[in-house]
C-alpha cells in the first residue's frame, strides 16, 4: 500500500465528514433533530470512554483490580463531579492514573 | 469583545484540552514511528488528517498489516461522529462565507467542538464568535503538530513509551467534558445507554459499535426528554 494514498484518503474522508453539514448553510433542522443534537457530546464521548476503561486494549475485557484505566477513570469521574473544573479533572485523572500504574508496577521503569 | 479578544479567549479556553492532548499526541508520534511510517509521512498525517483517534487506530492497524480498504473504512466509521458535531454547530456558522466554513470544518475536533459549543451556548450578541472558534482550532492544531514531532523524536530515545498508557489522557479529557453535562435525567440516561451499547457492540468490526452506541444514547435521551415534557414536574425529579 502506498502510504501517501492512505493519508490523502484519510484526509479526504475526515474533511468530508466534518464539512458535511457546514456545506449546506440553508439547511434548517426539524425540532426532533435539534433535540437529538443536545445529546451528541454525552452519547459520543461516553461511547468512547466506557469501553476505553473496561477494554483498554480495545479487544479484551479487563475486569481486574489492577486495571488502572478503570480505577483512574472512576477517580476522574469523581474529580469531575466534585470540581466541575476541566483542567483539575484532566490533571488529577492523569496523576491518579500514573500513580496507580506505578504502584501496580505497570510502568516500564 | 474584539476579534483578537475572541481568538485569545478561544485559545485560552482550549488549554485544558491541550493538556489532555499532549500525552496522546506524543503517543501517536511514537506508535507511528514504530508502525513503519516515515517521520515525514507521520507529520503529513497529523497536518492533513488531524483526527487523533483515527490516526491512532490507523497506525495500530498499519502495524498489524491491515489493507487500505480496512483503514479507510475504519477512518470513516470512527470519524462519523464529527457529522453530528458538524450538524450541532451548523446553525452557528451558516451565516459565514465558505472561506470560514471550510477551515473551521477541517479543524473540527472533539475538543474544539466541546469548547466552542460552550461559547455558542452563551447567548451574547458578539458578532465575532467564529474568531473564538478559530482561536481554539489554532491552539489545538499547533499543539497536535508539536506533540507529533515530540513523539517522533522521543520514540527513538525512549523505546518503551508506548507501554506507559498515555492513551488514558484522552479518556480523562472526555470524562472532564461529559460529567459536567450530566445535569438532568435524560442526559444521564443517554450516557448510560451509550456506555452499555458500546460495551455490547464492542466486538463489531471497524469500530461500528461507537456510532451504534452514540445513536442509541441520543434516542434514549430524546425519548426521556419527551416523556418528562408530557408529565411535568413528575416524580419529584
Amino acid at each position: 500500500m502506498d502510504p501517501i494514498v492512505l493519508i490523502l484518503g484519510m484526509a479526504a474522508i475526515t474533511f468530508a465528514i466534518r464539512y458535511s453539514l457546514f456545506a449546506w448553510p440553508d439547511l434548517r433542522f426539524p425540532p426532533l433533530v435539534k433535540q437529538g443534537l443536545h445529546y451528541v457530546p454525552t452519547a459520543v464521548l461516553t461511547a468512547i470512554v466506557v469501553p476505553g476503561m473496561l477494554l483498554p486494549d480495545g479487544r479484551h475485557w479487563a475486569l481486574a483490580w489492577d486495571n488502572a484505566y478503570l480505577l483512574a477513570g472512576l477517580a476522574t469521574v469523581l474529580i469531575a463531579a466534585l470540581t466541575r473544573h476541566l483542567l483539575a479533572t484532566i490533571a488529577g485523572g492523569l496523576a491518579c492514573f500514573f500513580l496507580l500504574r506505578w504502584a501496580f508496577g505497570q510502568l516500564p521503569l | 469583545m474584539s476579534r483578537s479578544h475572541e481568538v485569545l479567549r478561544g485559545a485560552r479556553d482550549t488549554v485544558p484540552m491541550i493538556l489532555g492532548a499532549i500525552p496522546f499526541g506524543i503517543l501517536f508520534g511514537t506508535l507511528a514511528g514504530a508502525s513503519g511510517l516515515s517521520p515525514a509521512l507521520t507529520m503529513a498525517m497529523s497536518l492533513l488528517v488531524y483526527a487523533g483517534s483515527a490516526q491512532f487506530i490507523a497506525v495500530t492497524l498499519l502495524a498489524g498489516g491491515a489493507g487500505l480498504a480496512v483503514l479507510l473504512l475504519t477512518t470513516f466509521v470512527v470519524n462519523l461522529r464529527h457529522a453530528l458535531y458538524s450538524a450541532t454547530l451548523q446553525p452557528f456558522v451558516r451565516h459565514l462565507p465558505a472561506r470560514w466554513r471550510l477551515p473551521l470544518a477541517f479543524w473540527l475536533t472533539d475538543e474544539t467542538f466541546a469548547v466552542v459549543q460552550h461559547r455558542y451556548a452563551e447567548r451574547d450578541a458578539s458578532p465575532y464568535r467564529h474568531w473564538y472558534f478559530l482561536g481554539s482550532c489554532l491552539a489545538m492544531y499547533g499543539n497536535w503538530q508539536l506533540c507529533t514531532a515530540i513523539g517522533l523524536a522521543f520514540g527513538r530515545a525512549v523505546p518503551d513509551l508506548a507501554a506507559w498508557g498515555l492513551d488514558f489522557a484522552m479518556l480523562a479529557t472526555f470524562i472532564g467534558i461529559v460529567v459536567p453535562m450530566l445535569r438532568n435525567r435524560p442526559q444521564v440516561a443517554a450516557a448510560v445507554a451509550a456506555g452499555l451499547t458500546a460495551l455490547a457492540c464492542q466486538g463489531l468490526p471497524y469500530k461500528l459499535g461507537l456510532m451504534a452506541a452514540a445513536l442509541v444514547g441520543i434516542v434514549v435521551g430524546v425519548l426521556l426528554e419527551r416523556r418528562q415534557a408530557v408529565e411535568p414536574l413528575g416524580e419529584g425529579a
